[in-house]
């Protein structure tokens, strides 16, 4: 008994120590905190390994959880940097404001284009988005209505929780809702092994490449010409649905914080990003942030979104 | 009962005893304790997720966007010549919680685990208690132990890679993910729970019930059909309701292998969207006290009322078995 009520409060001593030992830790707060889209946690991560290994000393923290919680975590003031991959709504950045007490900094830092992939054995190469839209909305049930065969089209989406829903739902149903038959899958990932095992099956998410599946050619209307997504048609803006993907702040950075925003914003820092699979921003906006001449007109027209 | 020990080797029993007895009462208290606090942590949780869910019938942001009717009366959802009467779509431009779709899922999720998982534990525990022989019976009940410890996650990646390309293979479905899938792999989930209790029910029947029936001529097929099974109803029945508690709750297997599609249909090959999994899935990215996070709670306060009055019924329904059987008996 005695032996036991000893070993407790060694325990219990040694939990209690532990507690104050880490907290301390964070208190510190010399850290980078990056939190947010799953769609960009794997490309933050790869920034943050990439900077530590050339500056030793500040240790950067990156995590995933969703675009929303990002921006939760930015407004709670419990991380640095919100990853998103959509922008954020008019009332989250006056939250931080409010919250924070300093204004949202938006900054571009990549692009990713949002692809629709069909099954490569699906005759069907290339839709309008009308016809994208009439597909997820449920209007057009069958592939024959597109152009394919006679067979029921299977949708596959993503769950009302990733940012990819949230951007496709806006620009390509133009905030219609999805049809209740659409599947929900945790990831880009989930999705195109679905589409892959699916000779009927369409699905959208990240361009990425797997086996088993093609990516659509997109047209805008049915008068321009179908565009495939490949890089130069992303960063030049001719692939309809192209988007940024953002970092944002709680007021101007600062000292490391600022160093690392900066880096990620030159060439060097762009490489990263075709590594992991997504876009590097065109040169005009690098130059934009950078301070010097830009394109403006180019730049702002795709930050709406579909062009 | 510790003060009434006469000490032997000297005199002094007042002062032997009262060491003694203090000693007993806070050994008591103390395991008293125990037992308290595990109700209490159970009516705390309740507590907690009530007092997020609550607020969705007072709050006047909640009330405009969401309240009763909505979640579960028809709607006039959809397009007059395609109307939708239950949708599921809380992140839109008019954010739509109907329930049904969700209650659907569930319930058609479970039907199909307990149809699939419950006749195979059962005839397993019936042969390993009845048939089998001591080295058979010695592999068999371990080894069904063992997958109980089978990770969901496991489970749910198979149903998604493997099973779900057998089955459209074996039935030609429509849908690749689809409640059989889900169902089959949840079945594979509950399986060891209904055997370990069955199985345990099976051989508390005392052996003198067996040898009576063998002693009267019966064959051990019927013996067990007839005498043994019906001996241990109680028992077989507490598995049962187990195993739909665990079914009902179970989450990974569901998210991964079902389709998470919110149809409202009794049809059984198509995609179905459960409870549990729609809160793993959507609570990562809710705005914290928003409509759509209290419906989340709602239905995480829903479940838990759900399975807490399931296994009172199903503890009142063995109460009243055993009073048959034993009252006959």
């Amino acid at each position: 008994m005695k032996k036991m009520a000893r070993g407790l409060l060694l325990l219990a001593a040694g939990a209690a120590l532990l507690a104050g030992v880490s907290r301390q830790g964070l208190a510190q707060g010399r850290n980078i905190t990056v939190k947010g889209s799953d769609t960009m946690v794997i490309l933050g991560q790869r920034w943050a390994e990439v900077y530590m290994s050339r500056n030793p000393g500040v240790p950067i923290q990156v995590t995933g959880g969703g675009s929303g919680t990002g921006i939760a975590a930015l407004i709670n003031g419990t991380c640095d940097v919100a990853e998103s991959s959509r922008p954020m709504k008019d009332s989250e950045k006056a939250e931080v404001s409010q919250k924070r007490g300093k204004p949202v900094v938006e900054i571009p830092v990549a692009l990713d284009g949002l692809a629709v992939y069909v099954n490569e054995q699906n005759p069907v190469s290339e839709l309008s988005l009308e016809q994208l839209k009439k597909i997820y909305t449920g209007v057009a049930k069958n592939w024959k209505e597109v152009g394919g065969r006679d067979e029921r089209i299977i949708l596959y989406g993503r769950e009302n929780s990733s940012g990819t829903y949230v951007y496709f739902k806006e620009h390509v149903l133009e905030n219609a809702d999805y049809y209740p038959t659409t599947q929900t899958l945790p990831g880009t990932a989930a999705v195109i092994n679905a589409v892959a095992r699916d000779t009927r099956g369409i699905g959208y998410g990240g361009i990425a490449y797997g086996k088993g599946i093609k990516h659509l050619r997109v047209r805008k209307d049915a008068n321009s010409p179908a565009i495939e997504p490949s890089m130069d048609n992303v960063m030049s803006g001719a692939y309809p649905i192209s988007r940024y993907l953002y970092w944002y702040l709680a007021g101007q950075p600062a000292g490391d914080l600022k160093k690392l925003v900066d880096w990620v914003m030159t060439k060097d820092g762009q490489s990263v990003v075709e590594n992991v699979g997504y876009y590097p921003l065109p040169e005009d906006v690098l130059t934009r942030y950078a301070g010097g001449p830009a394109k403006q007109a180019k730049a702002k027209s795709r930050k709406s979104g579909v062009k | 009962m510790g003060d009434l020990a006469i000490s032997v080797s000297s005199g002094t029993l007042q002062r032997a005893r009262a060491p003694r007895r203090w000693r007993e009462w806070a050994i008591t208290k103390l395991i008293q304790l125990n037992a308290w606090l595990a109700l209490a942590f159970i009516a705390l949780i309740l507590v907690f997720v009530a007092r997020e869910a609550v607020p969705l019938f007072y709050e006047p942001a909640s009330q405009a966007e969401v309240g009763w009717s909505r979640l579960f009366l028809p709607q006039h959802y959809g397009t007059p010549d395609a109307p939708l009467p239950y949708v599921w779509q809380p992140v839109s431009t008019e954010p739509k919680y109907s329930l049904m779709p969700l209650f659907l899922g569930t319930l058609k999720i479970t039907t199909i685990a307990m149809l699939f998982a419950a006749p195979l534990a059962l005839a397993a525990a019936v042969y390993t208690a009845e048939f089998a022989p001591g080295w058979v019976r010695e592999t068999v009940k371990p080894a069904v132990e063992l997958l109980a410890g089978f990770p969901s996650v496991v489970l749910g990646f198979f149903a998604l890679i493997v099973l779900a390309s057998w089955l459209q293979r074996a039935f030609d479905f429509d849908y690749r993910l689809n409640a059989v899938n889900a169902g089959i792999a949840l079945g594979l989930a509950v399986i060891p729970i209904i055997y370990t209790v069955c199985e345990d029910a099976l051989g508390a029947v005392p052996r003198g019930l067996r040898e009576a029936s063998w002693a009267l001529g019966a064959t051990r097929a019927e013996t067990a059909w007839r005498v043994v099974l019906p001996a241990a109803l109680p028992g077989i029945f507490a598995g049962c309701v187990l195993g739909f508690g665990r079914a009902i709750g179970e989450t990974m297997i569901v998210l991964m292998a079902s389709g998470n599609a919110a149809i409202t249909s009794w049809s059984f090959t198509e995609s179905v969207r459960t409870l549990s999994a729609t809160i793993a899935a959507e609570l990562a990215e809710v705005v914290f006290g928003s409509p759509h996070y209290r419906v989340l709670f709602l239905l995480g306060l829903l479940l838990f009322i759900f399975t807490l009055l399931l296994n009172s019924a199903g503890e009142w329904m063995i109460a009243r078995l055993r009073r048959h059987l034993t009252g006959r008996a």
